[in-house]
């Protein structure tokens, strides 16, 4: 396969991105991890991965111990959903999820005491281990994407027989501002990821493994590197430039492929996983734990002490708030995710889950107003693209509603980076219209 | 702890602000860009007015001022809100405007270029981003073939009137001084070219330098030019394609016919430090508007401003030829744009 040749010298970097000036990671990138205390109440969406929703196996008034199964995996593409810790069901219901809609959930009052469960999974040698029980193991688990995408791991890891991987690549590019629990991650835990990594590529068959760390991290690429022989993982430093973690461009950034247009990473031979993806492998491996907490950076300057906390999966937001030592200055704005891609929302009561990797909080001057003045044709967007598109004209074909012109321009590649809108100098729109258009396509396209 | 921390209300669902992402943002915006671009422009502007002292000054504040409120009494007439004037947009066309007109320019004059530059330039193609031409070009091509006279009536520097070493008929610019030098001379006379030597000493490059020359207000300084331009490329706020492209073709193409017919045209450096070429490359050529969108693009359009600017002043009828060459290329920029669009990253060829 032509596709699957590298072209030396690797570019570290791709064309087009942005350089966000302020990157806002200066206000936890010190900050060590720190784990959350048991809170009262967990309220656990009980869809958190792409694909089919579990299928709950609890219900009101029964008892669970952490660890124990909430949800079971209703088809290939879903995960099953653990208990985060021990207590009651208190009720199954609505809560606000963190698209602002109202989703399904389990409340679950905690009783205090963190009780493991009996049925906890027995710790696998992963060196010996069959790639079949690996990926058994990783579903069994809950695994999701959880950079954002919360696409179920073990799917990634079961490519389709015509498809042939031969590169693992772990995303440690955080490329996201104010975003920095996979910097402490890499930082404090090296050799889970390492790990992570390594029980991967054996599920996958592969033995050519890389972490791209982007180079705002030194601190981290040198913990990396001093373990990563053992494990024989590469580590490569990447030029800072957003959006460096996109999957497509970090393959090219690592082995200079590009993934073909409409395609996925494994066109391209690669698996591409987030490195707190690999680190809750690494746990699921070797002591059998599920995917019951994260690492979530809480950020932002109106709150007191911004930090990156270890949080149960089901956490509230307000709770993380309280522990990032309340606001100074009133917020505007909550974002799950980081601020070039998360979602804002509209409750501080929405839970945690398995792919929020930040949650950051804007005051009302740190917010940007889009609105739809013209286009002045300056270009810049074009230039920020990473997919190369030309989001200024592709706007305006959308704004007067030319669906099938801004498909034949390709909008349907648009990775909704938000890199255009963030150098519009004339704060347009941009990514809300790359939505809108690609919304448009699909649902004419299933007509 | 309840919801008010260290005494600072959480704000209720309602009051939280709910919109797309991404929530950061540049901080760039038209205005500032405009903003930015004046204030590189005033070293020339200075200049100007230092060598062509205070009715240069008047020139500038009366075009700017009249492309201001050429833009207001439009939006007035279109009963349009006021707001779009604040992004300086009009006050940037008039002072490059300005910039262009020679340094006596007569009131009307400069008030017509005004309204011409905002109304027929800009406005009637919808404002902008929409107009397809620079419109300061604009208002001073057609000032330039509607009031001949008016816009070729240089005045002397206030040094150069003093001690100059050139007694030609009028104090004309050094590209129509070389014009004029170009007519008169028969051809057989001078062979070697020295016909352009005493446009071309190093006395009069250090004049070409400075701005210590006759020509438009505020074309004359390289130095103030340079300034400005190199200040607006690293804050990357043109695209550096541009110039250098559009002055370096002008350098070789000039460089290459001096070298072959040195009776033709005066050497390249004397084209890139005269007329209007710094002017036009930094500042006008790059205008966000009426250039392309696509890096490859601005190559291709600013090596065609380079071709065609040589082409008139070695070949026209007119001594300068930025302004045409860029009005030119102006309108060939969605078709430049078109072909130098890319492939989106991964693009594939579907196969049949
Ligand atoms: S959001 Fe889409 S159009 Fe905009 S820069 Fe990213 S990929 Fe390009
Ligand atoms: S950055 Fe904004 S103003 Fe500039 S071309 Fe793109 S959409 Fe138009």
């Amino acid at each position: 396969m032509a596709a699957n040749k590298p072209i030396p010298p690797k570019p570290l970097s791709f064309p087009g991105g942005i350089h966000p000036a302020k990157d806002g990671k200066s206000l936890t990138e010190k900050k060590a991890v720190v784990a959350a205390p048991l809170f009262d109440r967990y309220v656990v969406q009980i869809s958190q991965n792409v694909g089919a929703p579990p299928k709950l196996v609890v219900k009101v008034g029964d008892a669970v111990k952490k660890g124990d199964l909430l949800a079971e995996a209703s088809g290939f593409v879903s995960v099953p959903l653990h208990a985060p810790t021990s207590g009651v069901i208190s009720a199954v219901g609505d809560a606000p999820g963190p698209m602002g809609t109202l989703v399904p959930a389990v409340y679950l009052d905690a009783d205090g005491r963190d009780e493991w469960t009996a049925n906890r999974m027995a710790p696998l040698d992963w060196r010996t281990a069959e790639p079949a029980e690996l990926k058994n193991r990783v579903r069994d688990a809950g695994i999701v994407g959880m950079g954002g995408a919360a696409f179920p791991t073990h799917v990634k890891l079961s490519p389709p027989p015509d498809k042939k991987i031969d590169t693992v690549i772990l995303n440690g590019a955080e490329c996201e501002p104010y975003l920095t629990a996979d910097h402490r991650l890499m930082l404090e835990q090296p050799e889970k990821v390492l790990v992570g990594a390594a029980v991967m590529a054996r599920a996958l068959g592969v033995e050519n493994i890389f972490i791209g760390v982007e180079k705002n991290k030194p601190d981290a690429i040198d913990k990396l590197n001093e373990l990563a022989g053992k494990y024989g993982v590469k580590v490569v430093g990447l030029k800072v430039q957003y959006p460096q973690g996109s999957e497509k461009q970090l393959i090219y950034a690592l082995t200079g492929r590009c993934v073909p247009e409409g395609g996925l990473p494994m066109d391209a031979g690669c698996v591409v996983q987030n490195v707190a993806t690999a680190a809750a492998v690494c746990d699921a491996v070797e002591s059998g734990v599920p995917l019951i907490e994260r690492i979530t950076t809480v950020t932002g300057t109106p709150l007191a002490a911004p930090g990156n906390f270890l949080v149960r999966i089901g956490t509230p937001v307000i709770r993380l708030v309280e522990l990032a030592g309340g606001v100074t200055e009133e917020p505007r704005k909550l974002i799950l995710g980081g601020p070039m891609m998360g979602f804002a929302q509209r409750s501080f009561e929405v839970p945690v889950a398995k792919n929020s990797s930040g949650v950051l909080l804007l005051a009302a001057s740190e917010i940007v107003q889009y609105d739809s003045a013209g286009c002045m044709r300056c270009g810049m967007c074009l230039r920020g693209c990473p997919m190369h598109l030309s989001p200024g004209p592709l706007s305006m074909l959308i704004e007067n509603e030319k669906f099938d012109l801004a498909a034949q321009n390709h909008v349907m590649d648009c990775l909704e980076c938000g890199a255009c809108a963030y150098a519009c100098p004339a704060h347009r729109p941009l990514v809300q219209h790359m939505r809108r258009a690609k919304a448009e396509i699909r649902k004419r396209a299933k007509k | 702890m309840s919801e008010n921390c260290n005494n600072v209300k959480l704000p209720s669902g309602d009051e939280l602000i709910l919109s797309s992402s991404p929530h950061i943002h540049d901080n760039q915006s038209v205005r500032k860009i405009m903003l930015k671009v004046i204030v590189a422009l005033l070293p020339a502007a200075a200049a100007g007015v230092f060598f062509f002292g205070l009715p240069a000054a008047g020139v500038i504040l009366l075009t700017l001022a009249s492309c201001v409120a050429a833009e207001a009494i439009w939006f007035f007439l279109a009963k349009r809100p006021l707001s779009p004037l604040g992004d300086c947009s009009a006050a940037l066309t008039g002072l490059i405007l300005a910039l262009n007109l020679p340094p006596a320019t007569p009131w009307w004059v400069c008030v017509l270029g005004g309204f011409l530059a905002i109304w027929v330039g800009k406005q009637v193609f919808g404002g902008l981003g929409h107009n397809p031409f620079n419109p300061a070009l604009v208002a001073r091509v057609a000032l330039l073939i509607a009031l001949p006279a008016a816009l070729t009536t240089w005045t002397p520097t206030g040094i150069e009137a003093a001690d100059s070493e050139f007694e030609l008929s009028t104090y004309a610019t050094p590209l129509g001084k070389a014009a004029m030098l170009k007519t008169t001379a028969t051809p057989h006379g001078s062979a070697h070219g020295d016909i352009y030597a005493e446009l071309a000493t190093d006395d009069a490059y250090w004049n070409y330098f400075i701005g210590n020359r006759g020509g438009s207000l505020g074309e004359t300084s390289c130095l103030a030019l340079l300034i400005g331009g190199i200040a607006l490329m690293l804050m990357k706020l043109i695209k550096w394609q541009i110039p250098l492209v559009f002055i370096a073709t002008v350098g070789v193409f000039s460089g290459a016919v001096h070298f072959f017919a040195p009776a033709m045209t005066p050497p390249a450096l004397f084209h890139l430090m005269t007329g209007g070429l710094l002017l036009g490359a930094f500042f006008m050529a790059t205008d966000m508007v009426t250039s392309p969108m696509t890096t490859w693009g601005c190559v291709i359009f600013a090596f065609g401003c380079g071709v065609i600017t040589c082409v008139i002043r070695i070949w026209g009828s007119y001594p300068e030829g930025v302004s045409f060459s860029i009005l030119f290329m102006n309108a060939l920029v969605p078709l430049i744009d078109r072909m130098c669009q890319l492939r989106p990253f991964g693009y594939v060829r579907k196969k049949a």
